[in-house]
């Protein structure tokens, strides 16, 4: 042990002392809140989802650090502390996500983690994410059997889950179609179109009783060619046709599906066709119904929040901020929304104190008031907007928007959304 | 047995392994622990391409045996990770019995083609069954250990001692097969099938063995990978995890069973390297190292140290 012979004569004795104490200073100076962030930065869903997430969260975290937000986020920080943003790919399916995840929290000695759009790759964080007692996050995955299937104490979705976005939507095909009859249906062969399939038909049977399906297409995720699909929906005179499409397949469906001719015949409704809507302006059809899983992107309301974020994004990456950024300013404003719930009580939060705070905390995001109401506080509801796509001077825009509140559109707790929309919606309020 | 210097060595870093485990940081237990459970399905891939033959459906296995743990956990209620273990033992066996009936008439693309559309097909399946919770697969229970059931973090350190056990138990059994009659019946197929059934063996039965072994060990693997990150997804069927496999194999040579557990353990070390100091570019590094492989080490690492042995 060197430092014994360091400390043996006076002088010597004195400087050590002094430099023992700067180097116990220097960690406290240097202190930083270490946030692992972890989006799509390869692969199908990085384009459509992971890089406007990865760029709202360095506008956000640039923003927290300078003290350039408005209020109630203007104190710089999290905790008092500057954020530094570890930046993880989730590209490489969950078991790959659990490995990360470990080396983030236990190797880099991450606060928090923020991220996952997958639903897969969140049902397998959470359980892993209580184990090692560490915040976590889920910004943008959609099933709802997350927090259905169990409860969690470290873990949070401060976006709406996935019910909401064909539960709305049907409310506002029975709205603007009061005699649909018939409904088709295009969806990828995954977890996610599946769910959005069967929320959206069970939903019209409950809304519209005797409404019949037409046909249900599941192409293969990225299947990239749906001429057989195209012809089997023009084959059934549905009023519409429903797709939980998204990226890179909603734009080769889109155009292939305008060149049979398919949108003269049946209303396009497309729950998650607002990310494409800038690049397909002159592809979707006047009228098609389009929807941003919540108040974000062109849904979200005008407030100070939302114009720096609209303007902040505009401004560095030249194109407007789409669901995916919202959801992930969403949830890092949470976290500092929480921390700052936290230092009321005690000036140096810790990550415990900071996950109390969370737990059925309200706060305000770019996309409005965001309740943590669900899951025992830990799974967020927001209202939800639905509208119609019109091309005005060249430029998409969203006509005829229709806003449901959270009560209507988000099952109550103790419930699952599948059976509440089985039941027929038990205890909304619209 | 314990005269062979390869037996004895893995024995002694075995024996090591299980008596660190407690003590290295819970993250490097835990690559660790993903490594050793690829590394059982790569030493399952080592017999067959022993055979001569590239199999690229090592992950049909590898799933089967995560979802018999996941299944058998989440239907059948129990939590003992050796009953879990053995479920896919089972079902594996069952399965590649009869596949490998079929598999073991072909050789070189068309056993490595046919291995793999088994493998989608599973895929396939898994992907369209909402009960098993789609492409978004489902969590595994804790287990338990014979009756004892460590609490919290614990438990990984316990899959990771069961972990290294079985994938050096395996490769100190394997290592002792590869010599056996057997085993150099292996690469007898491999080299003239036609004097091998003059020598009165029949090359299937050699194959189908081969096939129906790697497929345990495979579904081993999957096993404890399952029990480890607490989830399993049908993407462990995907032909990208057998890939992997195949990777490994070839990033370690095919010369020694140490080759194929040190190069799982490489692997997974380069993989999570990778993403952390190349976040958007990780799969272009694992594809160089690839090439690197290929072009200057066409036998693996392992050619490496034969090559400083003959040196010395």
């Amino acid at each position: 042990m060197r430092h014994q012979h360091c400390c043996m004569p006076s002088v010597k004795h004195i400087l050590c002392a002094a430099t023992l104490s700067l180097a116990a200073a220097l960690p406290a100076a240097a202190q930083e809140f270490k946030l692992g962030v972890v989006t799509f930065l390869s692969g199908q869903a990085a384009g459509p989802f992971g890089i406007p997430a990865k760029n709202a969260a360095e506008i956000t975290v640039d923003a927290i650090n300078a003290g350039a937000l408005p209020a109630p986020y203007n104190k710089k920080g999290i905790a008092g502390m500057p954020v530094k943003m570890i930046l993880v790919d989730e590209n490489g399916g969950p078991s790959k996500q659990v490995t990360e995840y470990r080396n983030l929290v236990e190797r880099d000695k991450a606060d928090a983690v923020i991220g996952y759009v997958s639903s897969g790759d969140c049902l397998a964080i959470a359980p892993v994410a209580d184990e090692l007692k560490k915040l976590t996050i889920l910004f943008d995955c959609g099933a709802p059997r997350v927090f259905e299937e169990k409860d969690y104490k470290y873990v949070f979705r401060t976006r709406p889950h996935g019910a909401m976005d064909n539960v709305a939507a049907a409310r506002y095909v029975a709205d603007i179609l009061p005699n649909v009859k018939k409904v088709n249906g295009i969806n990828q062969n995954y977890a996610w179109g599946q769910d959005s399939w069967e929320d959206f038909t069970k939903s019209m049977a409950k809304l519209k009783p005797g409404v019949e399906v037409g046909t249900s297409q599941m192409p293969k995720l990225g299947a990239g060619t749906y001429s057989s699909e195209i012809s089997a929906l023009l084959l059934n005179d549905a009023q519409l046709v429903h797709s939980s499409f998204w990226g890179a397949d909603l734009e080769s469906f889109i155009q292939q599906a305008k060149a049979r001719g398919l949108y003269d015949k049946q209303l396009l409704v497309l729950t998650a066709g607002e990310p494409s809507m800038f690049r397909l302006a002159n592809e979707i059809p006047d009228g098609a119904v389009i929807g941003a899983r919540g108040p974000f992107g062109v849904f979200a309301p005008d407030n100070a929040l939302n114009r720096w974020f609209r303007d902040a994004y505009q401004k560095k990456f030249d194109s407007p901020p789409s669901y995916a950024s919202y959801v992930m300013s969403q949830a890092i404003l949470g976290l500092k929304a929480a921390a700052e719930k936290a230092m009321a009580k005690n000036p140096k939060p810790s990550g415990e104190d900071i996950v109390t705070a969370l737990e059925k905390l309200e706060f305000e995001a770019p996309s409005g008031t965001v309740k943590m109401s669900l899951a025992k506080g830990h799974q967020a509801v927001q209202e939800n907007a639905i509208g119609r796509f019109k091309l005005q001077g060249g430029k998409a825009t969203i006509v005829d928007v229709k806003r449901y509140p959270p009560e209507c559109v988000n099952p109550p707790e103790g419930t699952t959304a599948a059976k509440w929309i089985e039941a027929g919606f038990p205890g909304a309020k619209c | 047995m314990l005269r062979d210097r390869s037996t004895l060595a893995l024995a002694i870093v075995m024996v090591a392994l299980v008596v660190a485990g407690p003590f290295l940081p819970a993250w490097l237990r835990f690559v660790g622990t993903v490594a050793l459970a690829n590394a059982l399905a790569v030493l399952g891939l080592l017999l067959l391409i022993r055979t001569g033959l590239v199999s690229f459906g090592q992950g049909l296995y590898y799933c089967i045996g995560g979802y018999a743990a996941g299944v058998g956990g989440k239907d059948l209620g129990l939590t003992d990770a050796f009953a879990l273990l053995a479920l896919g033992i089972v079902a594996s066996g069952i399965i590649s019995a009869i596949l490998g009936l079929l598999l073991c008439r072909y050789r070189e693309i068309f056993f490595a083609m046919f291995s793999m559309a088994f493998s989608m097909i599973l895929y396939g399946l898994l992907s369209k069954s909402q009960k098993l919770g789609s492409t978004d697969g489902f969590n595994v229970v804790t287990p338990t250990f014979l009756g004892y059931a460590p609490d919290g973090a614990n438990v990984k350190v316990w899959v990771f001692g069961l972990a290294v056990v079985l994938a050096f138990g395996v490769g100190i059994v394997l290592h002792q097969h590869l010599r056996s009659g057997m085993g150099y019946a292996s690469e007898a197929v491999r080299d003239n099938e036609i004097r091998v059934e003059y020598l009165g063996v029949s090359a299937q039965y050699v194959v189908w063995w081969k096939y129906v072994l790697a497929a345990v060990l495979a579904a081993l693997g999957g096993g404890i990978q399952a029990l480890a990150s607490g989830h399993v997804g049908p993407e462990m069927a995907y032909w990208t995890t057998s890939g992997e496999f195949v990777f490994i194999a070839l990033l370690g040579g095919t010369a020694h069973v140490g080759a194929i557990i040190s190069a799982a353990v490489i692997f997974e070390f380069i993989k999570t390297w990778v993403t952390q100091i190349s976040p958007y570019t990780w799969q272009m590094f694992l594809g160089i190292v690839l090439l690197v492989i290929i072009m200057f080490l066409p036998k693996g690492l392992w050619s490496l140290l034969a090559r400083m042995r003959r040196a010395s």
